[in-house]
């Protein structure tokens, strides 16, 4: 067989007789690996018009549909050049085949859709961020309705999936959310380490790492690893969801999607979110003082004797007072984008990316205000 | 142990096939003849769609031999399994259609990957083979998203037969279409094998499929085989099972519409 694969193809021109006469003679496999050195040969056949052009298949070994294809393919273009085509000595089978492939070519038309140009592509892309935004907004609505009717009649939130999500979203979190704000706390504490020796001011270490974790950097670290771990996480099973109809299903059986997939994320992350925040505080504090301890001497007793003058609740409060609404725009952009999907695996991807995206990019957004707020309101 | 058939292209011998402890098959055996269209035929869960994945590759048996075109397929390293790859098309039950390309960016695909015809005779090609499964042409610029379950089957049909292979596998070819269309596919699989010359193995459950185009039909029950024969043959065969099969309420009819046909 893999002998065998190649396909052969003689031009001889008569162009001395009256009319002109081309001769093709064809030979092995015209098959759909064989072909591709013969189509540039066919290609460049040219047969002035009113000649005589004779194709000889009879050493054609084998033939396929991508073989016929090209065959059917010169002869219909050199007819519509004007010469007279004679298809000769083919197999019967290879008839039949030549034959079944011209009947479809009528319907063979590869179609391509036109490109948009650059001001249709700019509309285009306006318009779609436009629809995204208001379709963010009606979520929001939506589930904001959902959750007063839900408050009204606390009988109808759903506490299981509100379990396994505080299970998924935040006791599995813990690990690394304490690993990742530990190291915080030791980059701060190190790096904190170096300038204050220079005067001397060691114990302010204290404060330095103190603030730094409580008032920001904890809460920002926490809602980044959340949306990254869990926001991609709702956007993925509800696309999916979505593409398979589950989606559909529920709403057939008088399930609202939002209250049984939205609302329990959005309450659990509410829940989740503090306690993780509170806990990277600690852990980050954790690092800060062991760095503390070996780069300035300041043992642990001290650190926290400072510790407590230098942070008051306050401190505390506004870090972690941040962070369900964190949690909220996590959720709901991350349920937002889920449900946006549609048609493909590929199209859970995107909003799987997107989704993470946009949660970032409106948690520091939304960090930025607080810092303005909370400037104003000197807290 | 019986000669190998010179004529056959895919021979199964004493194929064990566990998951687990779960035992899927045992003892099976079976022949599959070039130019045939041969069926397998059974209950849901008895095996059938294994059997095929097992002959594709995509399954590992514990034990026996299955032998495609002569070369024995279990444990085929990837490169030596290239050029037997080649040479088959497989459609999936449920499409299988890459979501991110259109329809005749899925067939052409096939034919970037394997041959090296230029991109305007690809586009041709995946065009004509569209065309070839009925579908129409201004399905080919669709994505498989926007196509109805029918058609989805025809474009998952035009990418199996995109390379012009020698042996075709169809699961469920006609699973899930209605009537008009799956009468189409008979048609269809029917006219593959009489043009192009293909070897035909499918699994289905569709009696009026079976009826009007299978050669032979193995019947698996619980891991084993209960008869191969052709369906007259196999109609007659005394077994409770294959009997229900083909005597219950749909067998009758599928049956009485085969011989009005015939």
């Amino acid at each position: 067989m893999t002998v065998e694969q190649i396909a052969q193809l003689v031009i001889d021109t008569d162009s001395a007789a009256v009319p002109p006469s081309v001769a093709v003679r064809c030979a092995g496999a015209w098959t759909v690996r064989g072909i591709a050195p013969l189509e540039r040969q066919l290609s460049a056949l040219s047969c002035p018009a009113g000649s005589a052009l004779v194709i000889d298949g009879s050493a054609i070994a084998v033939l396929d549909t991508a073989g016929a294809w090209l065959l059917h393919r010169t002869v219909h273009a050199q007819k519509e050049s004007g010469a007279d085509v004679r298809v000769t000595g083919l197999r019967p089978e290879f008839d039949t085949l030549l034959q079944l492939v011209a009947t479809h070519a009528g319907t063979v038309r590869p179609a391509l859709p036109a490109p948009p140009g650059l001001l249709a592509g700019i509309g285009q892309q306006v318009w779609n961020s436009l629809h995204g935004a208001s379709g963010m907004l009606a979520f929001i609505g939506e589930s904001a309705l959902i959750f007063f009717r839900s408050l009204i009649q606390p009988r109808r939130i759903r506490w299981r999936p509100v379990l396994h999500n505080l299970q998924s979203a935040g006791f599995e979190a813990l690990p690394i959310v304490g690993l990742l704000s530990f190291l915080m706390g030791v980059v701060i504490a190190y790096q904190g380490a170096d300038q204050l020796q220079r005067f001397g001011a060691n114990i302010f270490i204290v404060d330095l790492v103190g603030l730094a974790m409580l008032r920001e950097l904890s809460p920002l670290l926490t809602a980044i690893i959340v949306a990254g771990r869990s926001g991609s996480a709702y956007t993925a099973q509800i696309g999916t969801m979505k593409i398979s109809e589950e989606i559909d299903a529920l709403r057939t059986i008088g399930v609202g999607p939002q209250e049984l997939l939205v609302l329990p994320k959005i309450l659990a992350l509410v829940i989740a979110l503090p306690l993780l925040t509170v806990y990277a505080d600690v852990a980050g504090v954790l690092g800060g003082m062991i760095m503390a301890r070996s780069q300035l001497d300041v043992g642990f007793v001290l650190f926290l004797d400072r510790l407590g003058e230098a942070i008051d609740l306050s401190t505390l409060l506004t870090g972690v007072g941040k962070t369900p609404v964190f949690a909220v725009i996590i959720a709901l952009v991350g349920c937002y984008q889920g449900f946006r999907a549609s048609g493909s695996a590929d199209s859970v991807g995107r909003q799987t990316t997107t989704s993470v995206v946009q949660a970032i990019f409106l948690v520091i957004v939304a960090d930025a205000l607080f810092s303005v707020v909370f400037n104003w309101l000197d807290i | 142990m019986p000669a190998p058939d010179r004529d056959a292209v895919i021979d199964i011998r004493d194929l064990h096939t566990r998951f687990g402890k779960a035992v899927v098959h045992e003892n099976v055996s079976l022949t599959v003849r070039a130019g045939e269209i041969f069926s397998l035929v059974g209950g849901s869960g008895c095996g059938k769609s294994t059997l095929l994945r097992a002959i594709i590759m995509l399954l590992r048996p514990q034990s026996g031999s299955i032998r495609v075109f002569g070369q024995e397929v279990i444990g085929l390293s990837d490169d030596k399994a290239l050029p037997l790859r080649r040479r088959w098309g497989v459609m999936f039950e449920r499409g299988a259609l890459f979501s991110s390309l259109t329809v005749a960016e899925n067939v052409g695909m096939v034919l970037r990957e394997h041959t090296r015809l230029s991109p305007k005779l690809v586009d041709e090609v995946a065009a004509l083979k569209i065309a070839l499964t009925g579908l129409p042409a201004d399905a080919g610029a669709k994505y498989p998203s926007e196509l109805s379950g029918g058609m989805r089957k025809r474009a998952a049909l035009a990418r199996a037969i995109a390379l012009d292979p020698e042996l075709l596998f169809l699961d469920e070819p006609t699973a899930g279409l209605d009537p008009l269309s799956a009468s189409g596919i008979d048609e269809l699989v029917r006219n593959l094998r009489d043009v192009l010359g293909l070897t035909i193995m499918m699994v289905t459950h569709d009696l009026d499929l079976l009826w009007r185009t299978a050669d032979r039909v193995a019947v698996l029950d619980n891991g084993h085989i209960l008869g191969i024969g052709s369906m007259t043959e196999l109609s007659r065969l005394d077994h409770p099972l294959v009997h229900e099969y083909f005597y219950g309420p749909r067998g009758r009819a599928a049956r009485e519409q085969a011989w009005k046909k015939k």
